[in-house]
């Protein structure tokens, strides 16, 4: 069958099909072992999605004190529902009692009789249908307000807020919102992807970034919403669903109503040192939560040319880009929330270096036709010269415009100095709305010359990473990651941090939270 | 208030080039100009350009000029300015400490090292503590470089090892020792809050209670490392802006040939 689609740079769709079918391949390999395991970052998250909330008097989190209750007794693989499910039906207490009842010491959850499958799943029921709906009514709620007030049109202006002082975030946030951003990014604090639990409570001091909690997440929302309904905008809060403990924070956005989230099946592994079963373990029930959440996913492509070269490993953005697309699908995640991440990231004295890229994201544009894609701005080549920055920032805008990127990561002038001012970011959100405007149709007017170096560039882009994903689907991902085939960096299988936390499902296993979520009943 | 009460043009100064009272060059020798924006916490309006102004003349501008103003949000306002400064610096008086060694290039450093030194050196780096930035190390080790700058990795001479980032300071330690490193590269990216002096310290503490500190280099750099705070913090030389591979190669193998090749390795 041929495809009708029509390429604006000789794309052959063919070729595309046949890419995307070998990465299929190489996610179903992951998903055979994935779906085998569990990870104390899994439990954890089941935990708060029956209700469990709150911390000790040293400050741990409840949902840690529970499974680390079961991992010192080396029961984990049957998993925090069994044991839960036991414990209800035993004391008569809620999930958030019983783990108090841990805490105090004066309940062994490991010592219950046993009770049939069906009698567990039924004194859970309550409690998964008490956070299912509250995360619907969330989605719902987003949905009433794109619907009622509206939201602002692609690509939607993204900026970033990283005071560490959660106060003084919703102060430069609704700034911005008033400026004209969409999505505000709330950073987190340098190293919070390395803690193996969520720290709780508001927050106000942060390196780079302020903590991602609970209690953050609520206070961020609620601002958003007060500027939303001011300026007739839905704005959209965006955290990290990466490091240790990625599906809890999917858990905890999807239960105060976030819209994005970082969300990378692989870039743990490679930036983060983070164990390579233990990330793709977790990434699966992340997406899990954020397929049923409505919750749009960014990956992290991007990051692979920050250390890797530009012109020359384009094509492994691609390959990930289709990769983290089947894995995304794998866990129920619709393309409308993929939001695929690439990069304007050569050497500004490239030689033509806009004319590669614009064809890299056009090219980006036409395989992943209804995903919301992710565009970021030059951080490498950014070098303190913030007149340079700034125009180099713009010449990404143009790209962004003309190849209807889904989501525009605002390049900030001031980039590798400090974090944001609320000055720097007028200053961008003007360059791209700017630009927005005054380039809005270009992308209809303007077709590239047959055979001519921006469709011979995207052509070339997409035969070498076929050839790179066929490698793989031989090689296999986790032989892939060990040789160092994504962003020149190498993680072996069993190193890295995190791996104490994975543990193979055993026979009373259950999470009933995939099945409900993956069927979005 | 009004713009009349400011002299716009003050050209009755002398423009000549004294380096004793250097100040900003616009485009008249001692037109001490300069460009500046700011944001004050004030709403937009004549008051909001009044108290610029008035800023502009406590930090020693003459003729301040306000040319663009924008209220970001409420209650913040935005500010361009111009203005001539009064404030001079005598520049035949000051000495800024440098790294002292010559810069070679990698085939240069790789021949250095062959002859002097006879043996490859161990270099060790990482951006170490909570710091999950990887671009500054990477720029330095990996093979490509950065800016045209081959990185360690590449040089015959040199086995570079990078730990990459989050690296906690017992770590970087350990590996030191298993690969007997002659240098240790520390980058540090965030400085927020002074993050990275204290991790700085730490390092620097460490390997001195482990008797360790004399028998590697140590380096460290970032985008806000300067030599002069490097040594301050007890390392052999800090490395900052603008400075790549091959000046740290340059330095640690005339460093260890300064202080006798058979002094080094963990």
């Amino acid at each position: 069958m041929t495809d009708m689609r029509k390429s604006k740079v000789g794309l052959d769709f063919e070729k595309v099909e046949h890419a995307r079918g070998v990465a299929k391949k190489i996610a179903g390999q992951v998903q055979d072992f994935v779906e085998g395991y569990t990870t104390v970052a899994v439990e954890r998250t089941i935990c708060r999605l029956l209700g469990i909330d709150g911390i000790d008097e040293n400050e741990v989190p409840l949902p840690n004190v529970v499974v680390d209750e079961l991992k010192s007794k080396g029961v984990l693989g049957q998993g925090v529902c069994f044991f839960m499910g036991n414990a209800i039906l035993e004391t008569g207490k809620t999930p958030q009692e019983v783990a108090e009842a841990i805490v105090a010491g004066k309940l062994d959850i490991t010592q219950m009789p046993v009770h049939k499958p069906e009698e567990i799943k039924k004194a859970l029921q309550p409690f998964i249908d008490n956070s299912i709906d509250r995360i619907r009514n969330r989605r719902k709620r987003r949905e009433h307000y794109i619907e009622t007030i509206g939201e602002g049109s692609k690509p939607y202006l993204y900026i970033i807020v990283a005071t560490g002082n959660i106060y003084e975030d919703v102060v430069q946030a609704q700034a911005g919102a008033r400026q004209g951003a969409d999505i505000i990014a709330v950073i987190r604090t340098t190293g919070q992807s390395l803690l193996d639990y969520v720290p709780y409570g508001a927050t106000t001091e942060g390196f780079g970034g302020t903590f991602a909690t609970q209690e953050n997440f609520r206070i961020m929302r609620k601002a958003l919403d007060e500027v939303g309904e001011e300026v007739g905008r839905y704005i959209r809060l965006c955290n990290y669903c990466s490091g240790l403990c990625m599906p809890e924070i999917a858990a905890m956005g999807a239960l105060e109503g976030l819209d994005v989230m970082l969300n990378d099946a692989l870039y743990g592994i490679l930036f983060r040192d983070i164990n390579m079963q233990r990330t793709l373990i977790d990434q699966y029930f992340s997406r899990i939560i954020n397929g049923f959440a409505g919750v749009i996913i960014n990956t992290g492509e991007d990051n692979y040319l920050t250390t890797a070269d530009a012109y020359e490993e384009a094509h492994t953005v691609l390959a990930s880009d289709f990769i983290n697309e089947q894995l995304a699908f794998a866990a129920g995640l619709p393309e409308e929330q993929m939001g695929l991440g690439h990069a304007f990231e050569m050497d500004p004295m490239l030689t033509n270096g806009f004319l590669y890229e614009l064809a890299q994201a056009q090219m980006l544009r036409e395989i992943f036709p209804n995903a919301p894609l992710k565009y970021m701005p030059p951080t490498k080549f950014m070098t303190g010269n913030i007149f340079r920055g700034h125009i180099q920032d713009a010449l990404f805008n143009v790209i962004g415009q003309w190849t209807h990127q889904g989501l525009q990561l605002l390049g900030m002038p001031t980039e590798a100095i400090h974090t944001p001012f609320m000055s720097d970011r007028y200053l961008s959100i003007e360059n791209a709305k700017y630009i927005f405007n005054n380039m809005r149709d270009i992308g209809e007017e303007v077709e590239f010359k047959e055979g001519g170096i921006i469709r011979q560039r995207a052509q070339q882009v997409l035969n070498n990473a076929t050839e790179l994903l066929e490698k793989m689907e031989t090689e296999g991902l986790f032989s892939a990651l060990e040789k160092g085939i994504f962003a020149d960096v190498k993680r072996p299988k069993n190193g890295g941090k995190g791996l104490s936390g994975v543990t193979l499902k055993a026979d009373n296993y259950l999470n009933p939270f995939v099945e409900i979520m993956k069927g979005k009943k | 208030m009004s713009e009349g009460l400011y002299s716009m043009e003050a050209k009755d100064f002398d423009k000549t080039l004294d380096l004793t009272k250097i100040k900003p060059y616009g485009d008249t020798m001692n037109d001490g100009k300069v460009q500046l924006s700011f944001t004050l916490p004030v709403q937009e309006g004549d008051e909001a350009t009044e108290a610029a102004k008035q800023l502009l003349k406590k930090m020693g501008f003459e003729n301040p000029l306000v040319v663009y103003s924008h209220e970001l949000t409420k209650g913040f306002t935005f500010f361009n300015c111009y203005g001539s400064l009064t404030h001079t610096v005598d520049y035949t008086s000051i000495h800024v400490p440098k790294v002292e060694s010559s810069k070679m290039d990698m085939h240069e450093c790789d021949e250095y090292i062959r002859e002097h030194i006879g043996r490859k050196i161990v270099i060790v780096g990482a951006s170490t503590g909570t710091d999950a930035h990887t671009v500054g190390i990477d720029a330095i080790m990996n093979m490509k470089g950065y800016a045209g700058h081959y990185g360690l990795e590449r040089y015959d001479m040199i086995d570079a090892y990078n730990l990459g980032s989050q690296v906690p300071n017992e770590d970087f330690i350990a590996k030191g020792i298993e690969l007997h490193a002659d240098a240790l590269i520390v980058s540090q990216t965030v400085t927020q809050k002074d993050v990275h002096i204290k991790n700085l310290t730490e390092l620097v503490e460490m390997l001195e209670a482990e008797g360790l500190r004399d028998k590697i280099i140590l380096i460290c750099g970032g985008p806000r490392i300067s030599h002069e705070l490097a040594k301050e913090l007890g390392y052999d030389a800090g490395f900052g802006m603008n400075t790549f591979a091959d000046d740290e190669a340059s330095y640690i193998a005339e460093e260890m040939v300064k202080r006798g090749v058979q002094n080094f390795g963990l």
